[in-house]
């Protein structure tokens, strides 16, 4: 106890008030941008190389992507919602719109690897064609993210349990999911733009 | 053994003076065709222009370390001085400008030597074609002219333009023959264009430059340029081969081989490239006069290549 | 069970590799037995194994660059003899099936695991102290990159006596790395390999920007910054740039061989030129990655041992900044002979062509940082000097190279080889052996043997004209890279006395053995410590404290005033330590076991996916996230170092500081 008064008394004299935190992970965000604005190039490169195979105009169902789309992207609302709580100190309301985040994104997840699922089934999978290749590794890239936001939100909920304030650290690990979770979603507009709605025009 | 090594030590000096003789034998300084002598004489010309400034670099890294040592008290010693603009000016505009005037030399010369540019015809000589296929690991040329074809070798008249398409059957190779000039890629799908010519009769070595496997070493030609009745008598031999070269033994020949010898086909079956072409490409072919991809021939389509 | 691994996966039939195994197991016993003979073992797992500290991660990576020298070193002196042998008929000593793993292995080892090991160790140690940093902005992930970075090379080396390596070259163009025509796990081992470090180094990357953007002392603003500070920033955003896409390219690539896809195959549509314009996207920065540190390194050296500023602050950074945007833009330039038009290729050649100004610039900046100086001949000026002489005419080949119409006929050739040695060498190489030099003190606290040091220069300068300039002449001479045998009676004696230089740059690396041993067994001597923390009476901030640092690295964080801070503060006759003030609780973060776990589940998931035994890959890949999600819930991560520690520390190097006055 008396080390944390000295620790926190020395804390004010800290050099460095502000964590680094979330700039670094603002610079993995743009990292990870790049992988992606390179798996959109490829993608570009290998749009019309079917090798034979079915075009994207004959295998992709809109009505479903739409679908995802609106789901990921009210799921971005739900933990904006969760981060006001956050910053209110509300830990448990918090919790609640992080599940209901967790559970939007897994929707997501389950029709996507759905709609993966019947493509592979049709003999539409990604050995078919550079095409269908480029397309399930586009695609397939997001949906890992999303998975890894999944997983990360999972640990998050837990590590607030019986918590009744967040600490620093625990409000850095939010706002850093919360930059990923938007830029998921950022990410999916292209996605569903370049490779769904272009393909399908 | 002393005999031999002896004049290659002479080849030493070269090394000095390289760029002042630019002589020697060595194979790319010493060119045989008009794509190989402009292509030396760029290289000696961007040499030259770089020297200006490469040549004071050295000597006065080696003036100023030496005149400056510790131990000259004689020498001006400024501890503060750091800055001049004079300096910076001149240290910035004089490489500024020889690479401008390098730029320059870039631009016109990847016109004038762009390997797809036919090369200026001289009245009454027509152009010869030869299409090339990197196999594992051997070279085959179509004579689609003469239909015959031939591997690891190749042959052609003297002064006289020759232009190449290059593919692969197998994996990326860059068909290359020093003494000529500009090398390029050969990969499969792909059809890659070159215009080489000689102006000397010679028995010139070719290889791949590009690593393709177990077999690459190996991969290697001689470009025969001949008199024009030399050609003809050559262009006679291949067609006295017993050899003829279809579809059916084409997947034998394309099978991974090392060091593989001449070879002569008295026949090679027509579109044989461009169905080595198109088996890759979704059965589509570039047609190089209009650079618009169609469909090859259906008579090639059942050339049941080796998958 | 064991996927594709059985006994005959084994290499027992090749006696070099019997050997090889032979006698790393038995240095690695030798290694195993002397630490526990001493009872280390808790010392080296507490103190340096789980530590986050970054000079120590510093002098781990170096450790590791040394070591990755050695191998890649031995890789290289086989090629060079083989074709010294392999004329005439005469197959040599190495069949292709080896031979082209050894060069394979020697470009990516010396790439990868010594150049940028070595680089990043270099950061690590000298950039948080030249800002003035406690440590840097994340050091956790600091000891994460470090131990992918080190596990990444254990898998190489793994290739060495199970399976084999990639035989596609360094950059393993497809279609020839495709499954089609490699089918063994060779291309697997590179893949895995490369992608782990690369996580690794992208890390490192982000760490270091944060670091520089975050955490730079008081009043050190951008124009106040150190050049090798400024270099290692550039550095680090080329990282942040450049590395992403060798993850997207051998990610495709492996896709391809893993799950059948078509991005590079020759069939389904796949494109190869697609992955050289991805990797080269990669591979032209990487280079830049390499060499603006070790333009940083001669910046510094070159001002301090000729006693005075650096010429032209102002153009040098500009200079740095002007490359890495340059940098971005050239790479097409690695495949002008690929058939794009002859705008493409004037494009590329001409953006190539510029970066020659600004690094032109750069040297004339270090000649007239000597000019009016008093240069003191000092190991590390020596290679200084040798870097610029070199350098020059390594930069002359490069720009030939980069007119297209000149790199028809050299593309792929030796020259190229020579080309890119001759500023790797020349370049990076010695301006890293010259870092390791100037700062061995600053990490240690007693300085390396100038002797040995100027032996292994020697060595290393001659070694490399005798190896390397008969390359250009080969390269002139139409021989391409990559060969395992030929014929040709004029290329022979090039190649015998490109092996002799070879021999030459051997007796270079005993030199610098011996000199790390001779400097160690003579560190008490008194002339050889250090205990001012400034042996060389250098102008920046990392001099100002103990040599070597506490590991809180300022007692008191400096106030900077002027670029140069150190050089200023003493002209000025600031007491930069300020010694005797009254001292603050120092925040810093405990070491942890975390970065070393992921380390070895990530090496158990890639060695268990090169040989598809699913089961394995699953446990590594559950070991990396669990231990992520065990640190992340680690709330025990820093501590606060008392008054009267840092008070202890401060007066013992105090008392130092006034027994070497007292000896002068």
């Amino acid at each position: 106890m008396a080390h944390d008064m000295t620790a926190d008394a020395a804390h004010a004299h800290d050099e460095h008030h502000e964590s680094p935190v979330v700039f670094g992970f603002w610079l993995y965000l743009m990292t990870d941008c790049l992988i992606f604005g390179t798996l959109f190039a490829v993608f570009a490169v290998m749009r019309n190389q079917f090798a034979g195979g079915p075009t994207g105009k004959e295998i992709f169902e809109l009505s479903g992507v739409g679908i995802e789309t609106a789901i990921l992207l009210v799921s971005s609302i739900t933990y904006g919602f969760g981060m006001i709580s956050a910053h209110q100190n509300k830990v448990s309301t918090m919790r609640m719109w992080l599940a209901v985040t967790f559970l939007l994104g897994l929707g997501f997840l389950f029709m996507e690897i759905r709609e993966f699922s019947h493509m592979v089934a049709e003999g539409n999978g990604p050995d078919r064609s550079a095409f269908l290749s480029a397309f399930f590794t586009l695609v397939g890239t997001h949906g890992l993210h999303v998975t890894c936001g999944l997983l990360w939100m999972a640990v998050v909920m837990v590590q607030s349990m019986g918590k009744t304030v967040l600490s620093e650290r625990m409000m850095n690990k939010l706002t850093c999911l919360s930059l990923f979770w938007h830029f998921l979603d950022i990410v999916w507009i292209c996605v569903f733009t370049f490779v769904y709605l272009m393909s399908v025009i | 053994m002393k005999k031999k090594i002896l004049p290659r030590l002479s080849n030493l000096l070269c090394l000095s003076s390289a760029f002042l003789l630019a002589g020697c034998d060595w194979d790319t300084l010493n060119p045989k065709g008009v794509i190989g002598i402009q292509e030396k004489s760029l290289i000696l010309t961007a040499t030259y222009a770089m020297l200006l400034v490469v040549v004071p670099v050295i000597v006065l890294t080696l003036l100023f370390a030496w005149q400056y040592r510790q131990s000259n008290t004689n020498a001006e010693y400024l501890p503060k001085w750091s800055h001049s603009n004079k300096i910076e000016v001149v240290i910035w505009v004089v490489p500024s400008l020889i690479i401008l005037f390098l730029a320059v030399l870039t631009y016109q010369t990847c016109i004038s030597l762009d390997p797809y540019r036919p090369i200026d015809e001289e009245a009454n000589v027509k152009p010869i074609h030869v299409d090339v296929v990197a196999l594992d690991w051997k070279w085959l040329f179509v004579y689609p002219d003469e239909g015959i074809a031939t591997v690891n070798q190749m042959a052609f008249p003297v002064n006289t333009p020759v232009e190449f398409r290059i593919t692969s059957d197998s994996v990326m190779n860059s068909f290359f023959i020093p003494q000529l000039g500009s090398m390029v890629y050969a990969m499969a799908g792909m059809q890659t264009q070159l215009h080489l010519s000689s102006n000397d009769v010679g028995n010139y070595a070719g290889e791949s430059a590009n690593f393709s496997g177990r077999g690459f070493s190996d991969m290697r030609f001689r470009a025969l340029a001949m008199s024009n009745d030399d050609y003809a008598a050559w262009v006679q031999k291949v067609k006295a081969s017993s050899e003829q070269l279809d579809s059916s033994n084409y997947p034998k020949l394309a099978a991974p081989s090392e060091a593989n010898p001449v070879e002569y086909f008295s026949h090679a079956e027509p579109g044989l490239f461009d169905g080595i072409v198109a088996k890759y490409n979704n059965g589509m072919v570039m047609d190089k006069s209009t650079g618009k991809m169609m469909h090859v021939q259906s008579a090639m389509s059942d050339m049941n290549m080796k998958e | 069970m064991l996927g594709k691994l059985s006994w005959s996966d084994i290499p027992f039939d090749v006696p070099i590799l019997v050997g090889t195994f032979a006698g790393a197991a038995i240095a690695g016993l030798a290694v195993f037995g002397l630490i526990t003979y001493y009872g280390k073992w808790g010392y080296l797992w507490k103190e340096w194994l789980t530590s986050v500290d970054h000079k120590r991660l510093g002098v781990m990576y170096i450790v590791l660059a040394l070591v990755a020298l050695f191998r890649g070193f031995a890789d290289a002196i086989m090629m060079r003899s083989q074709l010294a042998l392999a004329y005439a008929g005469n197959p040599g000593y190495l069949p292709p099936h080896h031979y082209d793993q050894i060069f394979s292995a020697h470009g990516t080892i010396m790439i990868f695991f010594m150049a940028m090991a070595f680089m990043t160790g270099l950061m690590n140690v000298i950039v948080p102290l030249q800002i003035g940093a406690r440590d840097v902005a994340f050091p956790f992930l600091n000891s994460l990159s470090f131990w992918m970075t080190t596990v990444s090379f254990v898998l190489i080396n793994i290739s060495l006596f199970i399976g084999e390596f990639s035989q596609c070259g360094w950059l393993a163009y497809p279609p020839l790395s495709e499954t089609q025509f490699s089918p063994g796990v060779g291309v697997d081992y590179y893949i895995w390999a490369v992608q782990l470090s690369g996580v690794g180094t992208l890390l490192t990357g982000v760490n270091f920007f944060t670091t520089i953007v975050k955490m730079r002392a008081p009043g050190m603003t951008y124009m106040k910054m150190p050049v090798f500070t400024w270099t290692i920033f550039c550095t680090t955003v080329l990282i942040m740039v450049a590395f992403p896409i060798l993850t997207v390219a051998l990610g495709l690539l492996g896709l391809d061989r893993y799950l059948g896809m078509h991005f590079f195959t020759n069939d389904g549509g796949g494109n190869q030129m697609l992955y050289l314009s991805v990797i080269w996207a990669w591979g032209h920065p990487e280079v830049y990655i390499l060499v603006l540190p070790a333009f940083g390194a001669f910046s510094e050296i070159t001002q301090t041992f000729s006693r005075k500023p650096l010429f032209g602050y102002n153009t040098m950074v500009y200079a740095t900044c002007s490359i890495m945007v340059l940098s971005l833009v050239v790479w097409v330039h690695h495949f002008f002979t690929m058939g794009a038009g002859p705008n493409v290729n004037a494009f590329f050649g001409i953006m190539t062509m510029i970066i020659a100004i600004p690094t032109g610039v750069k040297i004339f900046n270090w000649l007239f940082t000597m000019y009016k100086g008093r240069v003191e001949f000092h190991a590390t000026m020596y290679w200084v000097i040798g870097f610029m002489i070199t350098f020059s005419i390594g930069g002359m080949t490069g720009v030939m190279l980069a007119i297209p119409a000149a790199d028809f006929v050299l593309h792929n050739s030796l020259f190229v080889i020579a080309h890119f040695h001759n500023v790797i060498i020349g370049g990076v190489y010695f301006g890293y052996v010259a870092a390791m030099n100037f700062w061995f003190p600053k990490a240690f606290g007693f300085k390396l043997n100038e002797a040995w040091g100027k032996r292994a220069f020697w060595f290393w300068f001659i070694g490399f004209y005798f190896a390397f300039m008969p390359l250009y002449v080969l390269g002139f001479m139409g021989m391409t890279r990559r060969m395992n045998h030929y014929d040709n009676p004029d290329w022979y004696p090039w190649m015998l006395v490109a092996v002799f230089g070879a021999v030459l740059i051997a007796c270079g690396i005993v030199c610098q053995l011996t000199q790390l041993y001779v400097s160690i067994r003579d560190r008490n001597l008194a002339e050889n410590r250090d205990l001012t923390g400034d042996p060389w009476n250098a102008r920046t901030l990392e001099w100002s404290t103990s040599s070597p640092p506490p590991f809180y690295n300022f007692a008191v964080v400096p106030t900077v005033h002027d670029l140069d801070a150190f050089a200023h503060d003493k002209e000025a006759g600031i007491d930069t330590r300020a010694a005797g003030s009254v001292y603050q609780p120092i925040h810093m973060p405990k070491n942890t076991s975390a970065g070393f776990f992921v380390g070895a589940f990530s090496l158990v998931l890639g060695f268990a996916a090169i040989w598809y035994i699913w089961w394995l890959a699953a446990l590594g890949l559950i070991g990396v996230i669990a231990t992520v999600i065990a640190r992340s819930s680690n709330n025990d991560v820093d501590y606060y170092v008392p008054v009267s520690e840092v008070a202890r520390i401060e007066n013992e190097h105090t008392r130092n500081l006034m027994a070497a006055q007292a000896a002068e």
